[in-house]
């Protein structure tokens, strides 16, 4: 039977998390905003309002291409895309069709593999459209807002490759720090084309595109389901049509929706209120020396030191993974604090801790040595790990944390001892003495919490139980 | 022009232009809306003179404004119903800095509908009558402005010129019109036409009031990214030596009193003791083709926005929203901007693209270069603006080709972004006003203005 291959190409869009908006002059943040309040004459598209370039978008553009290992390139243009919407108020989207501002690039997945970038072009997005049973509404105010829109070359071949390039593409530019990469509320989205042809074939089979996918999941899920449609097509002899098709998360399935035939003719042409923009390799240069570590580079820099599959876990969170390169060269505290990341903040309960306020270097390095040293128990060392991101305790030394939560552990032996003959001497501890001589070695538990009740839990329980032992002998 | 001050208030300057304003309306239709409440504006400034304090460079002259500018005062309608109500919460670039030094607007004047056309008659409200003979067109399609400063209602007016609007009617009515260096002006606030060439410029009776709006209009906006920085200040007043006159012009299809008309400015400049350098401008013949493939492909760009969703006309009997935007688009349009829209569509449709908008950018660039030459063998070219005088309201609005026609002299220089300055220049035998234009390389404005005054001196 023949073996058909699938080869996939993605296409993302990528909101910048812009002051303002790409061509006026409003706020570009609508999280939590009213609807149509932060548009301007320009984005509502009143009649002689003119574009006005965002130096801001074209420096995030810059960065971006370069955290795509992107050539950049110093002239480029815009041009209009025309199309009638009511959510588009120009009737047209400035976008770079013929001079895209990032030419050649690649994204590299953690399994080595290298997506090549076709192109990456800066354009406006559109407002937001809600179909009620009766009427419609539009709101702007994401109108005009900054796009960066990656093109990918065909060169992704399975469902789970679309999904690590997806991710991985988050993550690039999300490091860049040029997205809020919030995927829920579409900061970034996939369009993603399928087409699979017989293993031996040199051409590419009839492709279909799936628009605005806004999940990983879904971008691997619509994938699987198009290359298992279009395999049984092909081996049942029909044809695949070539057609854009909608993803329903419900039902896991794709639905043909609009066909070549259909396709809109765009009308581009040069946008004639924009000058060319001429960048000079200096631009390039700042954005280069601003342009802060890639995920790449963190797995290169943890590949000896911690496992692959919690520096996966971990590159979720660029800030996480910037602490953890803080602590430069020192191995094990890069362990322990990597594990109290992960198993810690990380845990479902303690979501909510995770902000922008994370510990200090020297905090967390004198949590591993207080750790090291047992004056923290494993338990108590959690116990200090969560009050750093305490509000109230967040800008105090780690020592003084442990101190206020009466954490630190006894390791005096002498004082110990001292607190162990007490507990020896009282009445309701005689039974226990003797039960333990007679052989009965669960009672030694009893015996510690005895003694780390006087202590007031101070007491390190290893080396308690070490001097109850030599005790009862 | 007159300005207030201690002996000349601004109310009297104002009051008389209303007056006229009002007066005239009825025969010529020159305006759109009437500003009666510039009177107010007016006492302000004389309140401010009367107590010492200081005033603008134009305090108190009453102005026309072409009706596609945007300001809060009045509907800006552009003379098409599908801007009907719309009020603008914007001023536009030119508007403002006028303003500022204490211009007055007293009304918005009538246009071919969007600025499309060479006659004012594509106006959804009628069309503005020719100041020297009411049977014949105001020109356009900055009709309105022009006669409003022809029959002294004002001393100056806005106007727009994308394809000659302003000198081509300038010429009609016996004044002087300038269309500026591309990006001289902001286009902030102006409803677009075509936005590769469209530029604000003025009307004005005295050439020298035409420097002194230049000080104050021209100009970078930051609100308009193809403006030219420290455009007029720095501008060099040249003297002319070569003045230089296109062969190519020279031909039947060009009114016979025109020719003579420059036949005549040629001898006297002669007299003068300038040189005349007789060109050929073949590559002009593409500029007509050129500029109705360009400009409506822009046009059909700008007029997208108006849709019938957000704001001024929107039809009635719509079910659903392609019927929405064909009712409004339909009823909201004129003839001539569905004309354009259409043509526009068609040179920018796929597979269409390279034939047609690409073939006319390629010419617009040997047009460019064509001028570049001319100027090497002379300072300013002196042509006729249009090849007719004023001609019949009705004659040519039913024949696109005959009126598209009429702008095949003054086009070329949109197309290459130069300055063109259209001067009076008599009358024809039957009473018409004739006009020439001076155009000369960008930034030139000044050294075009300033040579008006020989030419002045050899009429």
């Amino acid at each position: 039977m023949t073996k058909y291959i699938p080869t996939i190409g993605v296409e993302c869009h990528v909101q910048l998390c812009t002051k303002t908006k790409l061509f006026s002059e409003v706020d570009n943040d609508a999280r939590l905003k009213q609807p149509n309040s932060c548009v301007s004459p320009v984005d509502y598209g009143l009649p002689g309002m003119l574009p006005r370039l965002n130096g801001e978008a074209i420096k995030f553009a810059i960065r971006a291409g370069l955290a795509l290992n992107a050539k950049i390139n110093l002239e480029s243009r815009f041009d209009r895309k025309h199309y009638y919407y009511p959510d588009l108020p120009k009737g047209y989207q400035i976008t770079q069709m013929f001079h895209p501002i990032i030419g050649e690039g690649y994204v590299e997945l953690p399994n080595g593999h290298k997506v090549r970038i076709e192109h990456a072009h800066l354009e406006e997005d559109a407002g937001k459209s809600s179909h009620e049973s009766s009427y419609s509404l539009v709101d702007l105010n994401r109108a005009g807002t900054p796009l960066v829109e990656i093109v990918s070359q065909p060169d992704i071949h399975s469902a789970a490759e679309a999904r690590d390039y997806a991710k991985e593409l988050w993550r690039v530019m999300t490091y860049a720090g040029v997205t809020y990469g919030d995927l829920y509320n579409g900061n970034m989205r996939f369009d993603v084309n399928i087409s699979v042809a017989p293993e031996d074939s040199t051409e590419l089979g009839t492709r279909t595109e799936m628009k605005n996918l806004n999940s990983f999941r879904s971008v691997e899920r619509a994938v699987e389901y198009e290359i298992k449609r279009q395999t049984k097509l092909l081996e049942k002899g029909e044809a695949v049509i070539q057609e854009t098709r909608g993803w329903n998360e419900a039902t896991g399935e794709t639905t043909g929706q609009r066909s070549k035939e259909d396709a809109k003719d765009y009308r581009y042409m040069p946008e004639p209120d924009i000058p060319p923009i001429c960048l000079d390799s200096a631009d390039v240069e700042a954005e280069a020396a601003n342009l802060p570590k890639m995920p790449s580079w963190y797995r290169q820099k943890f590949n000896n030191v911690l496992s692959q599959d919690l520096v996966e876990v971990l590159l979720d969170y660029p800030n996480l993974m910037a602490k953890l390169a803080e602590l430069e060269g020192n191995q094990a505290a890069t362990k322990k604090v990597a594990n109290l990341f992960s198993s810690v903040l990380l845990a479902e309960e303690n979501t909510s801790l995770l902000n922008d306020k994370l510990p200090t270097k020297e905090q967390l390095i004198t949590l591993v040595e207080m750790n090291d040293n047992n004056e923290l128990s494993s338990t108590a060392t959690k116990e200090v790990f969560i009050k750093f991101f305490d509000p109230e305790m967040h800008y105090k030394e780690t020592r003084t944390i442990a101190k206020e939560l009466s954490v630190i552990q006894e390791n005096d032996l002498g004082a110990l001892e001292e607190i162990v003959n007490t507990v020896l001497e009282k009445p309701e501890t005689q039974k226990a003495q003797s039960d333990f001589r007679a052989g009965q070695e669960k009672v030694l538990g009893f015996l510690v919490g005895q003694v780390m009740k006087e202590s007031k839990g101070k007491a390190n329980p290893s080396a308690v139980q070490k001097i109850l032992r030599e005790k009862l002998r | 022009m007159k300005v207030a001050n201690q002996t000349q208030s601004a109310v009297e300057l104002v009051r008389a232009a209303l007056e006229k304003a009002h007066q005239y309306q009825a025969e010529y239709h020159v305006f759109n809306w009437i500003n009666d409440d510039a009177i107010k504006k007016a006492e302000a400034i004389d309140r401010k003179i009367a107590q010492g304090e200081p005033v603008g460079r134009l305090a108190g002259v009453p102005y026309a404004l072409k009706d596609n500018f945007l300001s809060p005062e009045g509907e800006t309608t552009a003379s098409a119903l599908i801007l009907e109500g719309f009020q603008s919460p914007v001023t536009a670039t030119a508007v403002r800095k006028l303003e500022a030094e204490g211009a007055i607007m007293i009304g918005r004047t009538n246009l071919d509908a969007f600025a499309h056309g060479s006659s004012t008659e594509n106006s959804y409200y009628g069309p503005t009558k020719n100041s020297k003979d009411t049977t014949r067109v105001a020109g356009g399609s900055s009709g309105g402005s022009a006669v409003a400063v022809a029959l002294d209602i004002v001393p100056f007016a806005l106007g727009t010129d994308t394809g000659g609007s302003i000198r081509q009617p300038a010429s009609f009515n016996g004044i002087y019109g300038l269309k500026p260096t591309y990006g001289a002006i902001s286009r902030y606030g102006v409803v677009a036409m075509a936005s590769s060439t469209d530029c604000i410029g003025f009307f004005a009776r005295e050439a020298m009031d035409l420097d002194l709006l230049m000080g104050v209009v021209a100009g970078q906006d930051k609100n308009d990214m193809t403006t030219l920085p420290n455009f007029y200040a720095e501008s060099e007043i040249k003297t002319i030596k070569k003045v230089g006159v296109i062969k190519d012009f020279n031909n039947e299809a060009v009114n016979s009193e025109i020719r003579a008309a420059l036949q005549q400015k040629i001898e006297t400049l002669k007299h003068q003791g300038c040189e005349i350098v007789e060109l050929n401008m073949p590559a002009l013949k593409y500029a007509l083709a050129a500029y109705y493939i360009i400009v409506p492909a822009e046009v059909s760009s700008n007029l997208s926005r108006h849709d019938g969703i957000r704001y001024g006309y929107r039809s009635a009997k719509s079910q659903n929203l392609s019927e929405l935007y064909e009712n409004t688009r339909n009823e909201g349009f004129m003839p001539e901007n569905k004309r354009r829209i259409m043509i526009g569509n068609f040179v920018l449709s796929s597979g269409f693209y390279d034939a047609y908008y690409l073939k006319a950018a390629k010419a617009r660039t040997l047009i460019i270069n064509e001028y570049a030459k001319a100027f090497e063998q002379c300072d300013v070219l002196l042509t006729p603006v249009a090849p007719n005088p004023a001609f019949k309201l009705g004659e040519k609005v039913n024949d696109p080709v005959a009126m598209y026609l009429e702008d095949v002299m003054s086009v070329p220089l949109n197309l290459a972004g130069l300055p063109g300055l259209a001067i009076p220049v008599g009358k024809t035998n039957s009473g018409l006003d004739l006009g020439l234009q001076l155009v000369g390389p960008r930034r030139s404005e000044r050294t075009l203005i300033n040579f008006t005054k020989t030419l002045e001196e050899t009429a």
